[in-house]
């Protein structure tokens, strides 16, 4: 089994604020906004390098989404940068009407998602993003991986027209794709090859199912490992030629079982290869005050969880 | 610039599509699209620079935002009669497959449009999205927006209202269709508005007011003035006091027509209050 090291941890919005810095110096039409957060975003260096293209918008995200949507009229491309809970559910009817149903050019960067946001507990931390986001129409739905990953993505979402939601996070966590890796949208990325089980994970969960597949080689188990960075589109192609040879699968995301990656994984299984399906997730809870490492445990968001999905999911063939 | 006689026969005729809009699919809103049938019509054909054609980047020329977007057969009527789209298709409005919703979108690719409205308090915002990329591409065209009174209740304003002043968002003038009225009644009874003018003043907005919203020339002075406010480091509100129902007797000075279309007969009343000027699509 191919395996992959860590060359240094890092946070994933540092990914993205490197992103942005470089997109600065090569995109003369990105703009970026934000609510308040610059530090925590990882924004600062634009706003260092740019100021006449860094707004800086105060405590009113509203407001942000809706000048957002109207800078991209005139070919503006707007970043907008907050935490995931302030980017989705606090703003989801100017997101709804003003840039998808608008179909605006529009980049929603959305940092400290998931549960890792860690000690601010449950009033920050956000669990149902993706599913808010996957349901709107047009809407690109990406949650990163790594600082590689999340960088790469944050070039590539400039290059792509239409609505987008980027999602990452606050810890750092390791780093292990390719630095000089080509993003592409709704392009699934196969880390691993196996014939027991498919393991399909999405953002901090990715590293946590390499080490759950090392764990499972260890037992003679053979995993195929599917980093799905892109929820919408989803690659259905690439699920189901996994899984017609697995013939089971487990997905791992941080985020509540309804609403995210497995549910969108569990559809694509019932209108072609029906298969059985664990679904390491939160279970329609919210969060709580804990370090990252502390709460991923609690919540069943880890290489244990994912060994012990994959073995359980194997039975039910 | 167009004449006083011109632009009160297309406010005529405006007024005959909304009616016959409405009254075709016995839904929409009549009141507020006639209160402001006189502003858009001036704003359309004396006031904004317009260039030919619809581009969405609207670059290089004035760019109108309707906020309040449930007053769509007055927007739908002044765009067709400027040439964004045939006069005829008003035939099609709130119909299935029509590029003319309910409310206004660009999901249909509608010319003239350049974002959906409808859920109340996001024009403004957009608005000054829009203005600030005209300041970053050099473009000197000023955006306008127009929002009911209601409307002000949503909080979404006030943070676009601060933003605008804070940022001396000077190439932007919104205008308040000031006619107290909202769909359960008088904004008084419903949510006080308080002083809109002493608000946005104390929000660091330069306002000025045109009492006579329904005037022609009333509203020709006031957006002239309103332009020469500009670029001055602040932006500029105009409060219009407007008639919701103007131009049909029976349907001014209450609010009960914001959102109930006429019947039969109230039609025909109606329209011989409002002869045909440029004959009906």
């Amino acid at each position: 089994m191919k395996k992959y090291t860590n060359t240094g941890s890092k946070d994933t919005r540092s990914g993205f604020g490197d992103g942005l810095t470089e997109l600065g110096q090569t995109n003369p039409n990105v703009v970026a906004l934000c609510a308040d957060l610059t530090g925590s975003l990882k924004m600062g260096d634009f706003k260092n390098n740019h100021p006449e293209r860094f707004f800086q918008i105060g405590i009113a995200e509203a407001n942000m989404i809706g000048i957002a949507a109207g800078m991209t009229i005139g070919g503006k491309i707007p970043f907008t940068g907050t935490f995931a809970n302030f980017s989705t559910g606090r703003v989801y009817d100017q997101i709804r009407q003003s840039v998808a149903y608008s179909d605006k050019n529009v980049k929603i960067c959305a940092s400290h998602a998931g549960i890792t946001l860690g000690e601010d507990g449950a009033t920050h931390q956000i669990l149902e993003d993706i599913g808010l986001m996957k349901m709107l129409p047009g809407m690109t739905v990406i949650n990163t991986c790594d600082y590689n990953q999340t960088k790469a993505a944050t070039l590539a979402i400039a290059e792509h027209h239409g609505p987008v939601y980027l999602r990452f996070g606050r810890p750092k966590v390791a780093n292990f794709t390719p630095a000089d890796q080509t993003f592409e949208i709704g392009k699934a990325v196969q880390l691993t090859e196996g014939t027991d089980v498919t393991i399909i994970a999405t953002g901090h969960l990715v590293w946590e199912a390499l080490q759950a597949a090392e764990t499972l080689e260890a037992e003679g188990i053979s995993a195929e490992v599917i980093n799905i960075h892109t929820i919408k589109p989803l690659d259905e192609a690439a699920i189901l030629k996994s899984v017609a040879k697995t013939g089971c699968v487990v997905t791992a995301e941080e985020h509540n079982f309804l609403g995210g990656l497995g549910e969108s994984v569990a559809r694509t299984l019932a209108l072609n290869t029906p298969a059985p399906q664990e679904f390491v997730a939160t279970q329609d809870t919210f969060g709580e005050s804990g370090t990252p490492a502390q709460l991923m445990e609690k919540y069943g968001l880890n290489a244990a969880s994912i060994v012990k999905a994959s073995q359980k999911v194997i039975t039910r063939k | 610039m167009s004449d006083n006689k011109s632009l009160e026969n297309l406010v005529t005729q405006v007024r005959r599509d909304i009616l016959r809009m409405v009254h075709k699919v016995n839904s929409g809103h009549p009141g507020g699209s006639l209160g402001c049938a006189e502003f858009l019509v001036t704003l359309f054909n004396d006031t904004m620079k317009l260039n030919d054609g619809f581009d969405m980047d609207g670059k290089e020329e004035d760019v109108f935002f309707l906020s309040n977007g449930h007053i769509s057969p007055v927007i739908y009527s002044v765009l067709a009669h400027r040439g964004y789209f045939p006069v005829e298709e008003l035939n099609t409005f709130r119909l299935l497959n029509s590029r003319l919703q309910g409310h206004p979108t660009t999901h249909e690719g509608l010319p003239g449009i350049r974002i959906a409205s409808g859920s109340l308090g996001q024009g403004m915002s957009v608005a000054i999205g829009t203005a600030l990329t005209k300041k970053l591409n050099g473009d000197d065209h000023l955006v306008y927006s127009l929002h009911g009174d209601g409307e002000m209740q949503e909080g979404q304003n006030w943070e676009a209202i601060m933003y605008a002043a804070g940022n001396k968002v000077d190439n932007y003038i919104a205008t308040i269709d000031y006619n107290k009225k909202q769909i359960d009644g008088a904004t008084d009874d419903v949510l006080p508005l308080g002083s809109l003018s002493a608000k946005f003043e104390a929000f660091g907005w330069d306002v000025l007011e045109i009492a006579e919203g329904n005037d022609i020339q009333a509203i020709k002075d006031g957006l002239a003035e309103a332009k020469s406010r500009t670029g001055k480091g602040k932006p500029v509100c105009v409060l219009l006091h407007t008639e919701m129902g103007n131009g049909v007797d029976f349907m001014m000075n209450t609010h009960a027509w914001h959102g109930k279309a006429p019947n039969d007969e109230q039609l025909e009343s109606a329209l011989a209050q409002n002869p045909e000027t440029l004959g009906d699509y």
